[in-house]
């Protein structure tokens, strides 16, 4: 059996993290990274870009061969992890072959949660995870004319975007009451809404597909989709985009025994209920900074530190230091405009909102303090430096004295407190 | 071997917020005078100084990391991390990555922007009125100096923090393998010089003299490799209390018979390797294992050393040598520089290099600070870096406008602790008297 010291499953921003500081420790001791994916490493965040054609799909990848050759890692694509043998340090591979580790990370990411319609199982759609998807979705909304996006995430919406750009009559379908629930507020929602419906797209909030069968009314294999107040919808191009669920079935077909609930559940150092395996990035579920409950944290930034800190961990780095806690971050770009959001969104007991809407420019800011302290802060076009404010969330800044000026000037405030307090 | 970088280094204390670096960066680089979209950002106040948000150029990104679009790189051989404005889609992500505020939205063009260091010539260090900004590259001297032949061996046993290691092997690359080595009873041999086990810690020749005869021995080394017509360094690393005090004699020889020999001074103020006895270095005030702090006797308090120092480099002026100067490795571009026409001198005749060398473990201080204390002893004028050759006289090559006060210096370790209020005004007196007799002999080389 092929034996390794450690075993990265995964390619994303977590497991190449996870590399780097396993290398900055042990510099020799072997290294096995592994990919379900053909592809070299890349960043399921980028795909909405290889589908408008902004990112060439050959030209975004994070890592070359050169760089595994440099830094001693076997490098293995298309090598599904099928089960995890736990008690005996083995993973079982797809073709049946066996790894033996020392450490294990996985690092295997989330798939498209495919919502039980009735009827998905007998029409065709899209969803966007892999460099495939969006290879595909980029060849066919060119032949889009009338396109349906299930779900109003910033998956979603990025895809509709460019569908709305190649020429698509776009309806986008969201149960929530509000698109990017959960990344933006009602009032930031709004305008993203405003931007989507001025450039033709058609917004179906709080509405719920119940139906879905085949059409024939494009010629090319189509979709009826039937909303709950029975509205009927043609497409030519569905996207189902209903957020994503971790891919852990591998430890049940094992019987691996690693504790998992919405996803592989992780200590502060990102270690599993398992000796000698760790998990991170959107497969993992760990700790929160705004509530000590385990949460899903799926974003990039998040699954780099975690990575990171479980590459240590694996690696017996001295300097490692506890995860503190996801904190969510997003930055959403819509027809020339951004929103960035930091922090959590949850206005808790004794918390304060403040805001600031400028209608004409289309400028929106809005923080969310408690005793003085920063836990969130979001803006449409009001640019601030969303490094600086997740560090003043982190350290939990008094910003009592300053809460006015810095409302006024996210930017440069933040920048001076920066200043005075990590040089 | 890893590779060191250059970088915009900023003086907090010198800027007065004028921002005419940021006028000079909007202009290099947007073609605009437009404040907002330079690169380097001024930011705070009058009343509370002011502070700088521009890109580290870290060695562990996080923008890196984070950009799903692999836009951002670290360029290995220049440091800079640099942006592809065709692989981007401006995502925004790296500012959430970077707390330093180091990349951020250009508001004219839409894309993020960050320093790229003006292809190593950055516009916004020569337009800063006030010398805040610098624009550092002593990295060349390690990326330049670490790839020659390190001739001392791995294993020199220092004491944890101490800088003559550093002094060693980097004098040593520089000198080359053609080289004389003399190490007298110190803490160059003590460190392993001489070496263990019947092996020498070197690879070039060296020998051990006696504490008295260095100088009289590397002399007659070189004239014996002179008659028989082979070109050879012959150069000498011998501690303060070896060329001050007892090898003072054949030192002051050597000198004034000019021979080409360089004598290179590592000034720790004591004889630290035995046991930190005080040396005619060691300054006033200090305590030393013989210069204790205690009851004394006689009524007299014991509260270390009660002489002031020797000034021993301004002594080797008077012996017209071929080249004199003091040097710090906190200030190794002046080192190197200084090195270089010490061996070029030593051709000529005798050169003198007298380096100043905290020591961790006699002067008391965390061994984290070696360097922090040898740029203070500097910043406080309590030692004065400068060079003097027969022709040109004498001339510092590191003033200090604005000197810090001597307790800045006094209170970094632990030898000074004990200091009553007229011990410290002495040492304050001293280093004011010392600087003006290096001003006067300045003048006197210029008339």
């Amino acid at each position: 059996m092929e034996h390794t010291k450690y075993l990265v499953v995964g390619s994303s921003h977590a497991a190449l993290e996870a590399v780097t500081a396993i290398r900055m420790h042990d510099a020799d001791g072997s290294l096995t990274l592994l990919t379900r994916d053909a592809h070299l490493p890349y960043s399921p965040t980028v795909l909405p870009y290889v589908v408008s054609g902004r990112s060439a799909a050959d030209d975004v990848f994070l890592r070359d061969e050169t760089f595994f050759a440099t830094n001693r890692v076997e490098f293995k694509r298309g090598s599904a992890l099928k089960a995890l043998h736990a008690a005996r340090n083995a993973a079982e591979l797809a073709d049946g072959s066996e790894i033996a580790y020392e450490k294990l990370l996985l690092a295997t990411g989330a798939a498209p949660a495919i919502p039980p319609i009735p009827g998905i199982d007998q029409v065709s759609y899209h969803v966007l995870r892999t460099l495939d998807d969006a290879t595909k979705l980029h060849a066919a909304i060119k032949q889009s004319k009338q396109a349906v996006v299930l779900g109003a995430g910033l998956v979603g919406m990025h895809a509709a975007e460019n569908l709305v750009k190649a020429g698509a009559n776009v309806t986008i379908v969201e149960m929530a009451k509000q698109l990017t629930d959960g990344y933006f507020d009602p009032v930031a929602a709004q305008m993203i809404e405003k931007a989507f419906t001025d450039h033709g797209a058609r917004i179906l909030t709080g509405s719920r597909v119940v139906k879905l069968a085949p059409s024939a009314a494009f010629g090319t294999p189509g979709t009826t989709l039937t909303l709950e107040n029975g509205t009927t919808l043609e497409a030519d191009l569905l996207l189902v985009a209903t957020g994503v669920k971790p891919n852990m079935d591998y430890l049940d077909d094992g019987g691996s025994g690693v504790e998992h609930d919405r996803g592989i559940l992780v200590s502060d150092t990102m270690q599993t209920s398992v000796a000698n395996v760790w998990a991170a990035g959107d497969c993992a579920q760990a700790k929160g900074f705004f509530t000590e409950a385990k949460v899903m944290n799926a974003i990039l930034p998040d699954a780099t530190e975690q990575g990171r800190i479980a590459g240590m961990a694996m690696a017996g780095d001295p300097g490692l230091k506890y995860y503190p806690g996801g904190v969510p971050l997003n930055t959403y770009h819509f027809f020339g405009r951004h929103a960035i959001s930091v922090g959590s969104s949850k206005l808790p007991e004794g918390g304060e909102v403040l805001t600031r809407f400028d209608e004409a420019s289309g400028r929106y800011l809005k923080a969310i303090f408690k005793d003085g302290r920063l836990l969130g802060i979001f803006g449409v076009n009001e640019f601030f430096d969303g490094g600086v404010m997740c560090q003043l969330i982190l350290r939990r800044v008094d910003l009592s004295a300053v809460k006015e000026r810095f409302m006024a000037n996210p930017l440069a405030v933040g920048r001076e407190l920066m200043s005075q307090l990590w040089r | 071997m890893g590779r060191g970088y250059n970088t915009i280094a900023f003086d907090a204390a010198k800027c007065d917020g004028c921002g005419d670096c940021m006028t000079a960066c909007a202009t290099a680089k947007t073609g605009t005078e437009d404040k907002t979209r330079s690169r380097i950002q001024i930011v705070g106040s009058g009343d509370d100084g002011f502070e700088l948000a521009l890109c580290r150029q870290c060695g562990d990104p996080k923008c890196v990391t984070v950009c799903p679009a692999a836009a951002l790189t670290k360029n290995a051989e220049s440091g800079v991390i640099e942006w592809d404005a065709a692989k981007c889609v401006d995502c925004l992500l790296c500012t959430i990555g970077c707390a330093y505020a180091g990349i951020a939205l250009d508001s004219g063009t839409g894309h993020v922007a960050k320093c790229d260091t003006c292809d190593g010539a950055p516009a916004c260090v020569p337009a800063c009125p006030h010398d805040a900004l610098t624009y550092i590259t002593t990295s060349r001297i390690y990326n330049e100096v670490g790839g020659w032949e390190d001739l001392f061996t791995p294993g020199l046993a220092g004491c944890q923090g101490c800088n003559t290691e550093l002094l060693m092997r980097h004098t040593l690359r520089r000198v080359g393998p053609d080289t004389v080595l003399a190490t007298p009873p110190g803490c160059v041999p003590g460190m392993g010089s001489v070496g263990f086990n019947g092996t020498t810690g070197t690879k070039v020749p060296v020998f051990h003299p006696l504490l008295t005869n260095t100088a009289a021995m590397l002399a007659g080394i070189k004239r014996q490799y002179k008659r028989v017509g082979r070109e050879v360094n012959a150069l000498a690393i011998a501690g303060d209390g070896g060329a001050s005090d007892v090898g003072f004699q054949s030192l002051s020889g050597a000198a004034e018979r000019n021979e080409q020999i360089l004598f290179m001074v590592v000034d720790n103020e004591g004889y630290m390797n035995t046991g930190m006895q005080r040396s005619s270095c060691t300054p006033y005030g200090a305590w030393t294992s013989t210069t204790p702090i205690g009851r004394g006797s006689g009524g007299m308090p014991a509260q270390g050393k009660t002489q002031d120092a020797k000034n021993l480099p301004l002594i080797m002026v008077n012996h017209r040598c071929e080249y004199v100067a003091t040097a710090s490795t906190a200030y190794m571009e002046d080192f190197y520089d200084k090195l270089g026409k010490a061996i070029e001198a030593s051709k000529r005749g005798f050169a003198y290099l007298h380096v100043y060398s905290p020591c961790t473990t006699g002067w008391r201080f965390p061994t984290d600070q070696n360097m922090e204390v040898a740029r203070k002893a500097v910043e406080t004028n309590f030692v004065t870096l400068w060079e003097y050759t027969p022709n040109e006289g004498l001339r510092l090559t590191r003033p200090v406008d604005d000197p810090m006060p001597v307790t800045e210096y006094l209170k970094a370790m632990g030898r000074f602790r004990h200091l009553s209020p007229d011990q410290i005004s002495h040492i304050q007196g001293k280093v004011v008297e010392n600087l003006a007799f290096v001003k006067q002999m300045i003048h006197r080389s210029s008339v």
